[in-house]
């Protein structure tokens, strides 16, 4: 009897757990924001599980303005656009940028920030450049469906490229040396190299971003057709940008200006 | 027209047996309906989302992916098998030592998540690059396919050592005592006599784990091989169309099925002389 | 660098309150995945034996789609594709609602869904074994179909099933593993997110496979108990 008993125990608390997360539609005065955790400095998780970074300090910040509470959901990178689309949150603020695919499938805002990629490599590597030619034979490691990667693939197409579900795990094999180079956001890429973990490694150059792969920079992503809400959004990084809280933000976090010409 | 044939035509057959309508028979035609209509529906979806740009850009990268993947299963199982034998030897062998050290292998890689184990090497060796360069096997395990094959290896051997010690312990004692009777010794005995036996029971076991490691192979996408799984998941990455996991997962479907029927007609080859 | 016991702590330095909740995650979606995998696959074993034709390919198409599709894949598409459609259907019905399909619900079902077809086979000889007398004593002593199902060939079926259903248990916890690649943190997500942030991966991807091991031993414990009791029942009825 008493199987039986955990039987109706664990099929009631996964009906309940399907109630529980079908019953959940937000409340007017709270947004709900995607971000990745795993992208410092720009939004990461410490080990005690709070949400720290740039982004995340934004998103704080735009809600401000909005009059609402921004609450944060922490996905995956590669599954982030098919989460919002399912309606797991309304808006993605994970340094996400702008590009022509991703704007097919959601709405962006205009760009919050723009730094640009760049090359990073073991620090007794002979790379001296970025261009096509330097990295010929080299294996080169990025995360998954970003930018960069698309970058990587369609500019070194003599390397090997990798792809890597988080920033942190082509860092562990740079640092291994199971690659040669990495291609990610400069602030990335300095945050990384300024601790511990990056000592084994050094920065080589930026790279020229590409307007036609790498757009014109982060923005926020929100469902396709929210236009109401993509609105508001620009309104109040105009508002942040104007009353100098972008700044202040800006200046915890960086040493120049990140949002760029 | 012949008066017989004018006679069996003018019998009386009884009416035929009225197949009632019962509730199974409902049930069964509402879900065999429910299978075509979701069949219709992916016919439809997939025509409906034909994309020539998208196969002309991964067709190839498909075809590669299957390469790798069929690749590493491949050597997998071959590597597997050759590592096997001796596991299986010393599971079945009466030295305590050597009886528990195959115990404990074949504990730990059956008992453990493949996944957890591909990890393990890839990441957990990968932090002991200094000592395994200094042993000069760095090279071996700096590519995450050789890294796979590994782990892989490691994984299906436990299995496979499973299989043929099941297999050799199924022929029956007196096919031993016949054979050492008419003086084979035993190597002769276990190659002429009990292997050719074993394999027929190890066939359809043998089979099912090819099938299982051309499943679990998908998961070398995590540690970046592009195997089929790896290629779809960057095609979905790059495409945000869903389509692509859907022609991933006819190919999975059609190798696992093929490899099925292979099984089942080579079993019904070599048991021929076992029907009466 | 802090040493291995700091990083196998439970304090804030260490990782084992973290692993910890892997693990719970790990053990519970497990068991919530049990008697939804052993529900449907008793009733497609059912379709399989029957001798509706209709049935019986109802049941072995669906056998043949969750057996043959790698589990990681069954994961992603249940995950992504039935989030896109559960949404649209939702949207059509009653725009507004957001119905969400976690990475536990996910899991859930997709795991389900593969055990139930391994869980099917399993079913299905064990069916065979019993032979159409035992149904006619039934039928014939006035018992229902229900009832000879019940009464009569279930508790035998159970019996007869018990070391190949504890077999698909043990491969369902190690399954669970793969749903660490759709984002829910249980045991290995949680290892790796450690190995990740302390770079010391073979320690915590060693710390998975053990608690792995554990729970197989724990596991086989139990089903010797479990098959110990079902199998004293048997011989003093």
């Amino acid at each position: 009897m008493l199987g039986m008993k955990r039987v109706t125990l664990a099929v009631s608390a996964a009906a309940l757990a399907l109630v529980l997360s079908g019953a959940t539609s937000q409340a007017q005065t709270a947004l709900k924001i995607g971000t990745e955790g795993a992208y410092p400095p720009f939004n990461n998780l410490t080990a005690d599980g709070q949400l720290v970074g740039f982004d995340i300090d934004i998103a704080n910040a735009l809600c401000e303005e909005m009059k609402v509470t921004c609450e944060f959901v922490t996905q995956d990178w590669d599954g982030i656009i098919p989460a919002l689309q399912a309606g797991k949150f309304d808006a993605i603020i994970a340094s996400m940028s702008i590009t022509p695919e991703r704007a097919e499938k959601v709405d962006f805002t205009g760009k919050y920030y723009n730094t640009p990629p760049a090359i990073a490599a073991p620090k007794d590597s002979t790379l001296t450049g970025v261009s096509k030619e330097d990295l010929a034979g080299k294996i080169v490691g990025v995360q998954g469906s970003t930018t960069h990667f698309n970058y990587s693939t369609a500019t070194y197409t003599d390397s090997e490229i990798k792809s890597y579900p988080t920033a942190q795990e082509y860092q562990l094999d740079l640092a291994n040396g199971r690659l040669d180079a990495v291609n990610d956001d400069i602030s990335v890429l300095e945050e990384w190299l300024s601790t511990p973990e990056g000592e084994c490694c050094k920065l080589i150059g930026p790279v020229q971003s590409v307007d036609s792969i790498h757009g014109p920079g982060a923005g926020i992503a929100v469902r396709k057709g929210e236009t109401e809400l993509r609105d508001k959004l620009d309104a109040a990084i105009k508002a942040i940008r104007a009353n100098g809280k972008y700044k202040e933000i800006n200046d915890k976090y960086f040493s120049f200006d990140v949002y760029g010409g | 027209m012949s008066v017989a044939e004018n006679l069996a035509s003018q019998v009386e057959r009884p009416p035929e047996l009225r197949r009632q309508w019962t509730r199974g028979r409902i049930l069964g035609h509402a879900l065999v309906g429910l299978w075509i209509l979701l069949g219709i529906g992916l016919v439809t979806y997939l025509f409906g989302a034909w994309n020539p740009a998208l196969f002309e850009r991964y067709l190839p990268l498909y075809w590669s992916g299957l390469q790798v993947t069929l690749a590493l299963v491949g050597a997998s199982m071959v590597i597997g098998a050759l590592l096997s034998v001796p596991i299986a030897y010393a599971r079945m062998s009466s030295n305590r030592l050597l009886n528990s050290l195959a115990y404990a292998y074949v504990y730990f890689f059956r008992g453990t998540p493949l996944l957890a184990q591909t990890f393990l090497v890839y990441y957990g060796l990968g932090s002991f690059r200094a000592e395994l360069d200094a042993v000069g096997l760095w090279t071996f395990f700096r590519d995450a396919w050789y890294c796979g094959v590994f782990a892989f290896s490691l994984n299906t051997a436990a299995y496979q050592a499973e299989i043929l010690r099941g297999a050799i312990e199924s022929v029956p004692r007196g096919q031993w005592e016949g054979a050492e009777s008419l003086g084979l010794h035993r190597l002769q005995t276990m190659w002429k006599v009990i292997l050719p036996q074993a394999m027929i029971v190890a066939l359809r076991p043998y089979g099912n784990e090819f099938i299982l490691m051309v499943k679990a192979s998908a998961i070398v996408a995590i540690i970046t091989v592009y195997d089929l799984m790896g290629e779809t998941r960057r095609a979905y990455a790059q495409t945000f169309d869903f389509q692509t996991y859907i022609w991933a997962g006819l190919i999975y479907l059609s190798i696992v099925e093929a490899l099925r029927h292979f099984v089942d007609w080579v079993e019904r080859r070599i048991t021929v002389h076992l029907k009466r | 660098m802090d040493s291995v016991w700091t990083l196998l702590s439970f304090g804030p330095k260490g990782w084992s309150d973290d692993i910890a909740y892997g693990v719970l995650v790990t053990i519970s979606l497990a068991l919530a995945t049990l008697p939804i995998g052993l529900v449907i696959g008793f009733f497609v074993a059912v379709a399989k034996q029957s001798s509706e034709p209709s049935l019986r390919m109802a049941g072995n198409v669906y056998t043949t789609i969750f057996r043959g599709l790698p589990e990681l894949l069954t994961l992603f598409v249940v995950f992504y594709g039935g989030q896109i459609a559960v949404g649209q259907i939702i949207r059509f019905f009653s725009p507004g609602t957001v119905v969400e399909i976690n990475s536990f619900v996910a899991g859930m079902i997709a795991l389900g869904v593969v055990f139930s077809s391994y869980c099917s086979e399993v079913f299905l000889s064990a069916f065979r074994a019993i032979p159409a007398g035992q149904y006619e004593g039934g039928y014939a002593i006035g018992l229902s179909k229900g009832q000879t199902m019940r009464l009569v060939v279930l508790p035998q079926l159970i019996r007869i099933a018990l070391p190949g259903l504890a077999n698909l248990w043990l491969n369902l916890l190690k399954d669970t593993a793969l749903v660490s690649a759709i984002g829910l943190p249980d045991t290995l997500r949680q290892a790796g997110i450690a190995a990740r942030v302390t770079k010391e991966a073979f320690l915590f991807f060693g710390v998975a496979c053990l608690v792995f091991l554990v729970l197989a031993m724990i596991s086989s414990v139990g089903i010797h108990a479990i098959e110990r009791k079902v199998g004293s029942s048997g011989v003093t009825r």
